[in-house]
Parts: structure tokens; sequence; C-alpha cells
């Protein structure tokens, strides 16, 4: 990134790297291509993720989700608010790499980092409260408990929104993993680095390594191997432009992914549950009431 | 075991239903032919008699009917909820009314036993509508968003396991929420759908709100792929699940699939084993198993497995098979030949791959489609019979010893639609009810169905659920600020 301190100083670049399992690799590919400005200037090598990172980071995923689903709605509550924390503390940095990204000004850009950092917050609050909204006792005609209650759908394969790198980034992350889900992201294809640089905060934020797997790349390579993987359970195709949804729908038909189509998403407007639901199935328990004094078993 | 109780015959009279030598096709308000005249045949599976000729649908009238539904969407829409429940509240007052008359014609088209259509399929789709009727004029209050729109027009395909029920699962939600639909009924149990058309109109129920369209596969696929439809209602085969899957991708068609199961019933050692026995032969042999939510695979704890299958081959003795008809009559017909061909087979492959069938002394009606209750044992994951969903009387029974052994073997499959669970310990039950990966778990029940309560599958058992608030779901464009969800 370029100097903002001291003329005569040079700066350190970073060099932006996938998050995976907790970790930050390189692709294993060895493949970088070239990130700029929206005026065209070099801002980083950004890596260029294979086929092979796509399958990894379900793996990750895949391994996380057991402890991740089953951690207690407060737990995940409580990890999300402290993304925003530790958001909230790389502020400055986040406004320069958006104003960068999407060519806003720092004002602009800080609106978006705000909103972003406040995203998170809101679905901190969620945690603990969708399984009220949605799930429920069911007043079945005999004599049984009957309760519905959400689970998370499983690993979720998110393409992030290619515009909104950063603001769209969260509002798609955030309310998948809210209920439990882990996620593969796919980070918007020309502005990835705001979204590899969120990994470095998740990764000090309590978020167990392999809840979110950030990739970045062509967005129809990495896409491809998701969409067809029997080991994901679900897609956002928020990322993808007409044609390549089409083409990952039909993939994903394959093992019946959960698809959650592209539709225009004012990203800067309060969110509704949506989001939240897509990624939810709904498992409905049944069980005898029985009677007092009834002979045999009473359950 | 036979000759401890004998029965004489207890058939119930078939007079009380008049079957039409011939049916047409149900498209706006009135019955007609095919475009193309054609037309099949439709049989009792239990002694293969032709119950009637019936129009076959096919693409020039599936667009017809999807026509007469998008008329009749316009007003039936705007018409105030409380006057859709009305309808629907009518509707499901004449199914009660003409129950014993639809249970029997019903025994007659599917091969079931005529206590199971009595006293379940019947009794649960009255309930059905008359749940959906009251949700037509609430449909705010239901969580979906402040102004909750109907989508437009449903296409609906239904299997042969459960046809009316089906037909109630699929129709009731969609007129409660505004929708009109064109359905198709399954090509070997037509004939109740057709009877509904008649209690459509003896609703007064508008013109076009409902469509019924008997066909095969081919009007099945016509009707999903229809650019007039706006929501497709599947419940089926998951290959067929999977088409559909992908023949909606990249259109605004909203898509719910209700598919396979391989249901694991988990029997603890602590479980009350006359209950369980009860539990596990309900779970695989009613409706002859042909039940997406069958419990096909028993898990049994290894330190009961001699004690339990004792019991069950016992019990599986008392089972009557024979004359659906027969008030006494446990296990009906197999709904088609094809199908009793593919039990037949896989069945086969189950002996083939070395497990071990066992069958109880049971003489099959020499005219008809039958297969005996059938378990298998020393059966191991990588078994068929194991890993495909049979949709025949048939268990397979497989051991463990510890309780994440029991979850692991039952989350060990592609299916995730059904799940029971057999112990006196609270806690396990629940512990394990969490673990699994089943849209429906009964514990210490199973196969209990109610219009309140919302069932589906995970995995490729499908996506979307029937019944309940959840329901209606599938049949609203929620309003949301985010857009359309």
């Amino acid at each position: 990134m370029k100097s903002t301190v001291d003329a005569d100083r040079l700066g350190v670049f970073k060099t932006y790297k996938l998050y995976v399992g907790g970790k930050f690799p390189r692709s294993e590919s060895g493949r970088v291509y070239e990130v700029t400005d929206s005026k065209g200037k070099w801002l980083a090598n950004a890596p260029l993720s294979s086929r092979k990172d796509a399958r990894d980071a379900v793996v990750a995923a895949r391994k996380a989700f057991g402890a991740w689903s089953g951690a207690t709605a407060y737990n995940r509550g409580q990890v999300l608010y402290r993304v925003a924390e530790m958001l909230e503390g790389r502020r400055d940095q986040f406004v320069r790499e958006v104003a960068d990204a999407e060519g806003l000004s720092k004002s602009k850009a800080a609106a978006v980092v705000d909103a972003a950092i406040d995203r998170w917050v809101w679905y901190a609050g969620w945690t603990d409260k969708i399984a009220q909204v949605v799930g429920g006792a069911n007043p079945v005609a005999g004599p049984f408990f009957n309760l519905s209650t959400p689970e998370p759908t499983g690993v979720v394969a998110v393409l992030a929104p290619q515009e909104s790198s950063f603001l769209g980034l969260v509002s798609v992350i955030a309310p998948a993993i809210a209920t439990g889900n882990t996620v593969v992201v796919v980070a918007s294809e020309g502005a990835p680095l705001p979204a590899l640089s969120l990994a470095e905060v998740l990764a000090t934020s309590d978020v167990p390594g392999g809840v979110v797997n950030i990739l970045s790349g062509r967005t129809a390579e990495i896409a491809a191997p998701l969409a067809s993987h029997q080991d994901v359970n679900a897609i956002d195709l928020a990322g993808a432009d007409e044609d390549l949804a089409k083409e990952l729908e039909t993939a994903a038909a394959d093992n019946l992914k959960r698809v959650l189509r592209p539709q225009p998403v004012d990203f800067t407007a309060a969110p509704g549950t949506g989001r939240l639901t897509a990624f939810l199935e709904t498992k409905t328990v049944w069980h005898p009431t029985g009677s007092l004094g009834a002979s045999g078993s009473a359950y | 075991m036979a000759s401890v109780f004998e029965y004489a015959p207890a058939p119930e009279s078939r007079a009380v239903v008049d079957i039409a030598p011939s049916y047409g096709l149900f498209i706006d308000g009135e019955f007609a032919e095919a475009a193309d005249g054609k037309v099949f045949k439709t049989v009792s599976p239990s002694s293969e008699e032709v119950l009637s000729e019936v129009a076959r649908a096919g693409s020039e009238d599936v667009d017809r009917a999807v026509k007469a539904a998008r008329r009749a969407f316009e007003k039936w829409s705007a018409l105030p909820g409380r006057e859709r429940a009305k309808y629907l509240f009518r509707i499901a007052r004449i199914i009660q009314e003409r129950s014993r008359e639809l249970a029997v014609l019903e025994t007659l088209d599917n091969g079931k036993p005529i206590r199971e259509t009595r006293d379940a399929d019947l009794p649960l789709v009255a309930a059905h509508f008359f749940y959906y009727a009251g949700w037509a004029d609430k449909l705010e209050h239901a969580g979906l968003g402040p102004n909750p729109r109907p989508l437009g027009v449903a296409g609906q395909v239904i299997p042969w396991n459960f046809p009316l029920l089906m037909l109630a699962w699929k129709i009731a939600p969609a007129l409660a929420a505004g929708n009109t639909v064109v359905l198709k009924p399954a090509e070997t149990t037509p004939l109740s759908a057709l009877f509904f058309a008649d209690i459509c109109r003896q609703a007064g129920l508008p013109r076009g709100v409902v469509n019924i369209l008997p066909g095969y596969g081919d009007a099945g696929a016509a009707l999903v792929e229809h650019p007039g439809i706006d929501k497709v209602a599947f419940t089926g085969s998951t290959a067929v699940g999977k088409a559909i899957a992908r023949q909606v991708a990249g259109t605004d068609k909203k898509v719910t699939l209700e598919l396979g199961g391989k249901g694991a019933n988990i029997v603890f050692d602590d479980a009350p084993l006359d209950q369980a026995v009860e539990g596990i032969i309900g779970g695989i042999f009613f409706n002859q198993g042909q039940v997406c939510c069958a419990g096909s695979r028993l898990l049994v704890q290894e330190s009961i497995q001699d004690e339990l299958l004792d019991s069950l081959k016992r019990r599986l003795s008392t089972l009557r098979l024979g004359d659906p008809l027969d008030k006494n009559t446990d296990i009906g017909a197999i709904n088609s030949e094809e199908q009793l061909a593919r039990i037949t087979s896989l069945v086969e492959q189950g002996e083939a791959e070395g497990a071990e069938r066992w069958s109880p002394a049971c003489a099959l009606p020499s005219s008809g489609y039958w297969f005996a209750p059938t378990l298998f044992t020393n059966v191991t994951q990588a078994h068929t019979i194991a890993r495909d969903e049979i949709f025949g009387p048939v268990l397979s029974v497989l051991t463990f010893r510890t309780p994440d052994e029991a979850v692991a073997k039952a989350n060990n499959s592609q299916y995730g639609l059904s799940a029971g669970i057999w112990t006196e310990k609270g806690s396990r039950i629940l512990a394990v009810a969490n673990r699994l990966r089943a849209g429906v778990v009964w514990a210490n029940t199973f196969n209990k169905f109610d219009p309140t309560s919302p069932f589906g599958g995970y995995k490729e058992s499908g996506y979307g659920r029937e019944g309940g608030r959840h329901g209606l779901e599938a049949y609203l464009a929620p309003t949301s600020p985010e857009g359309a969800r």
C-alpha cells in the first residue's frame, strides 16, 4: 500500500494472502493477479486461487462446522460482536482500503465502514433471537409435544458482491455464520483487498479457524468447483452475473444445494431476516406427552 | 401364527363410491378431453381391475391450464382473505362429509388398506384444508413481512403414495396465500384428484383457481418448464427433484422439493421394547413402506438386538396382508407393477450382497401387486439396501454400540428427511435429536403428521417445508426492507 506518513520513508507493502482454516496461505497454485484502484493504479498482487484452494477451503469449513454450529447462540453473538470491536479499532485502515478499492472519497468510505461495523453488531444480536422468531411449538391435534427449531444448513459457499467490496461482503458473511453455518467466501474479483484484510480482523476476533474462509481470484473459476462440490450444502450467488448464476445453480442441483439467487440489494438499507433464514433448515421433533398414572411406560 | 387369530372377511362396501367409466382433465372449471385425445387406464393394484379411463394431459393442455390459472389469479388474489378462507373451509367440510367415499376410492386406486385411508389420509386431508383456511385472512401476521403477496400460478406435481393428502399439502396453502394452481396427480392414482375437482365445483370455487391434469412425467415436465408459472412444488423422487432444480435454474420460479429418504429408527437398550416394536412396524410397514419418511433403517443397540428381533419377527407374523378394503388388513398392495419390480430388484440385490433376508409365512393373492413384509439382517452401511430408498415394505437392520456411533450411522446418508429415537432417557433423546441431520425427528413415536407441524428434509431430501406457518412461506413473496427476500 502507499506510504502515508513521510514522503522520505519507503512504505512497507503487505503481502495479501488467502484465509483458510484460520491460517494465511498463499494460493497453492503460486499464482497472483494485479489489483488496481479505480484509476488503474497498482495496489497489490492478490492470490489467484485455484480449484484446489477452493476444495481445501471446503475441508476447513466442514471441519469447523461441528463446533461452530454446536456453540451456544450467546457465544456466537459475542464472537460477532468482537468482530465489530476489532473492526472499530482498525477503522482508519479499512476506510483507506475501501476508498482505494471502490474509488470513494474518504467520507463516503468512512460511512461504508461504519455501516459494516454496525452490521456486525446487528447480526451479533440476532444469533440468540432467530430461533424464537422462526421456530416454536406447534399445536398438533394429539398428545404430543412438537417443536420446530431452525438449524444451520452446513457449509455455505458465498460469492461476495462484486461492487460493494466491504459492506456487501460483511452483509453476506455475517448472516450466514450468525446462525452457525461455516462459509467459503469468494471475494469481489476486482476489489478483493478489503476482504483479505477482513480476514486479519476475523483471525483476531475469536472466530474459530475455518468458520470463515476467504479466497480471492476469478469468481467463475473458484465458484465452479464450489457449486458442484458434494460437501457444500448451500450457495449464495450474490456476486454472480446472470449467466454465471444460471450455470452455478444448475451445477448446485446435483446435490440439491440451497441456492440464494442474485437479487438487487441496497446494502446501505437495514437488512431483513432473509439472509439469516436462507441458510437454515427447520427440524421438527415430536414426543408423546403421555398421561399421568398410565400403566406401562410413561416415558 | 396365522392359526391363533382367524378373522372373517370384513370388507368395506364399494357401493359408497361411484366411479365413472371415464374422466377428463379439469381445466378452467370444466372437464375436457386432452387436446390430442390421449387417455390412459387406471387400475386397482390389488386386483389389476381397470377402474376408469382418464384423459392424459399433454403440453397443449398444460398451456391451456396455466393460462386458465393465470386468468383466475387476478380475481382470486384480490379477494379479501376472509372470502378465500371461507372457500377453503367449505372444501374442508365437504371432504369430511364425503370422507368415507373418498377413503374407499383412494384404497381402490392406490391399494393401501382402508384402515389407513379412513383413519389417517382422509382426516389429515380435511384437517389440512381447515388449518390453511384459517391462515388466508391472517397472512400479515405470519412473520413474513407486513404485506406478503402471493407468487402467482403454482405448478404442482404429486406422487402416488398419499394421492389426496399430497394434493391437500399442495393446494391448501397455495390457495390460502392467494395463488392459483395447476396440479398433476401421479399416473397410477389420478382418481381422488378428479373427485377433488368435483368438490371444488360443490364448494363453488371460482373457475380456473384449481386445475387438475392427470398425466405422466412428460406432463409434469411440461408444467415445470412452462414460462407462465411462478412456483414449482414437487413431491417425489430425488432424481426428478434434481432434474427440476436444474430446469428452474436461472428463472425466477420459486421451488419447494419434498423428495426421498432413508430414515434411521434408532433403538437404545433402555427403550420400552413393546412400544418400540409397534413404532418400528408402523415406521416401515405403514402404506407398505411406500413413504418418503419411512423408518427403513433400523439401528438397534447391539446388546438388545436378539431380543428386539425376536419380538419384531413375532409381531410381523401377526400382520395381515390382503384385500385393502378389508377393515382387518394391515398390509395392502404395492401401488404398481413398476414399483413392485423396483422393490423386488433391490431386495434381490440385498440378498446378492450378502444380507440375510427374512419374511413371515405370508400367502400373497394371485392377482395384483404384492410384496411380503421383509426384514434384512447382517446389513452393513455399504449395502445398497442400507443406502438406497426402496420405497417398499423392506426393513434393513443395522447395529451400534454407542450413541455417537448411532448418530454417525444415522447421518451417513445422502438423505435427511426423518429419524426415530427410542429411549427412556430424556437427555439422550434431546442430545441425539440435536445431532441428527433430519427434518422430522420422532422420539418414542413414529410417522406422526399434523397440518400445524412443518414437514420436509435436509440434504438431498429436498428443501422447503410443508405444513404449519413454515408451509405458507413456500407460497408467499415476503416483503422486507431488503427487497424480495
